[in-house]
């Protein structure tokens, strides 16, 4: 069964509800493509889950800006000023959660564990609702795991089974998010033979992998 | 003095902190500056959060990546021998100690070594992005921060009152008036911009200070 399908088919996947991984650090290797065919289909509900909220003008934040999203979990939302002002008008709920912990529960997420310990938040307002665990004399937070229905995934390069290779620091948050979803859509600059990437250089492996689209960028 | 002078005291006198082999994180603002600072003589790597090991500086016009960017989201270039990793890696070099020094900005630090630098409830809420994790993470986390507001009121206090990033993790404070060292949540000037009297700084510092036995003169 061959993975690759069409733009339309792909955002056609993200449905009203759905709770969405993107990949990308302030649009550096997010799936623009994807994302700008999931604005054009007005699905309502979504809850976003992402390094942070892009610029009004990209992606995830014109997402935002639509009105569709019900939920954001990110580390930072400084540079898209609609998160905030949804944020502050109630129209939409903003879970702010440092960006290791971020990269962590999702990366847990997708190897099987309940959670983790980490000191950082300790003494903050990060540490609220959190229970407190103290181990070999320090404090730590346990912070849960983080699933989602969809990951969206920007790759450099795929082949037609699935394995991907990034390129540079558009990898971030790509390789996590593609382990801690029940479908995982990527979008590649370039689509090649099964052969032809280096095993040693394929950073996620296939099985991960549902479907691939063909991005321009 | 104008505050590009004063910002490039704190920058200056924060570069010649740095040792040889150092793995330094920078944060977005003033603390970058601090690479222009670097003495020639020594090799340190900038750590980016957002997936590298090498960042270099930017790179001429015309020449951007759109696959390269620092955690500000601005185009950078990467050091021979530098490396790329995901989100999870670079905050199991940070959080794990691998970090050497971490240099970062301040709304508010108190002589406890607690920090407050993301946000001012009901006003500006950006989020915490990585500052979190390096402020725990880092061995050493360095304040590059001017004495005082706008308004001019201190920027260091006996007890921070905005929502912390950190609680007791600060060792060192750089400001235009002097090098402040944090020891058993005591503040302790060590070196002082000989611009500026013993008197002043007391005065623009709110919180309880002690003045080294062997003050020096801040090396600029």
């Amino acid at each position: 069964m061959s993975k690759i399908i069409s733009l339309e088919d792909a955002a056609a996947k993200v449905e009203a509800g759905d709770r969405v991984m993107v990949g990308g650090f302030l649009a550096c290797g997010s799936p623009e493509e994807i994302l700008a065919k999931v604005l054009e289909n007005d699905v309502d509900n979504l809850t976003i889950i992402a390094n942070d909220t892009s610029f009004p003008d990209k992606g995830i934040g014109q997402l935002v800006a639509s009105g569709n999203v019900k939920k954001v979990i990110a580390s930072h939302i400084g540079t898209n000023p609609e998160t905030g002002k949804k944020m502050h008008d109630g129209s939409m709920e903003v879970e702010l959660v440092p960006q290791g912990t971020l990269a962590e529960r999702i990366r847990i997420g997708g190897a099987g564990l309940g959670g983790f310990l980490t000191p950082t938040g300790v003494g903050t307002i990060v540490e609220e609702g959190k229970k407190v665990i103290e181990s070999e004399g320090q404090e730590y937070l346990l912070e849960l795991p983080l699933k989602a229905d969809v990951a969206l995934v920007k790759a450099w390069k795929a082949d037609k089974k699935g394995n991907l290779v990034y390129r540079k620091s558009a990898r971030n948050f790509n390789p996590l998010i593609a382990k801690a979803c029940e479908t995982v859509i990527v979008e590649a600059e370039e689509i090649v033979e099964v052969g032809e990437l280096d095993p040693d250089h394929v950073v996620t492996p296939s099985i991960f992998v549902d479907y691939i689209v063909r991005g321009e960028n | 003095m104008d505050i590009k002078e004063k910002k490039q005291i704190i920058v200056k006198r924060i570069a010649q902190s740095l040792e040889d082999g150092d793995v330094v994180n920078l944060g977005i603002g003033m603390p970058t500056l601090v690479a222009n600072y670097v003495p020639e003589d020594i090799d340190i790597t900038l750590q980016s959060e957002n997936g590298f090991l090498g960042l270099g500086p930017k790179p001429e016009e015309g020449k951007e990546d759109k696959d390269l960017t620092n955690a500000g989201g601005q185009p950078v270039t990467i050091k021979e021998g530098g490396v790329f990793f995901d989100s999870a890696e670079s905050f199991a070099i940070i959080r794990g100690g691998h970090v050497d020094k971490t240099v970062l900005g301040a709304l508010q630090v108190d002589a406890q070594g607690n920090l407050a630098n993301w946000m001012i409830p009901n006003k500006i809420v950006p989020g915490m992005g990585g500052a979190m994790d390096l402020v725990v993470g880092a061995k050493d986390v360095i304040i590059a921060t001017l004495q005082t507001t706008k308004k001019g009121n201190s920027k260091i206090l006996s007890e921070c009152t905005l929502p912390l990033t950190a609680k007791k993790q600060v060792d060192y404070i750089v400001t235009e008036m002097g090098f402040y060292k944090l020891e058993a949540s005591k503040l302790i000037l060590t070196e002082i911009n000989p611009d500026y009297t013993v008197e002043e700084v007391k005065n623009a510092t709110d919180a309880e200070l002690i003045i080294s036995e062997n003050l020096k003169k801040m090396s600029i």
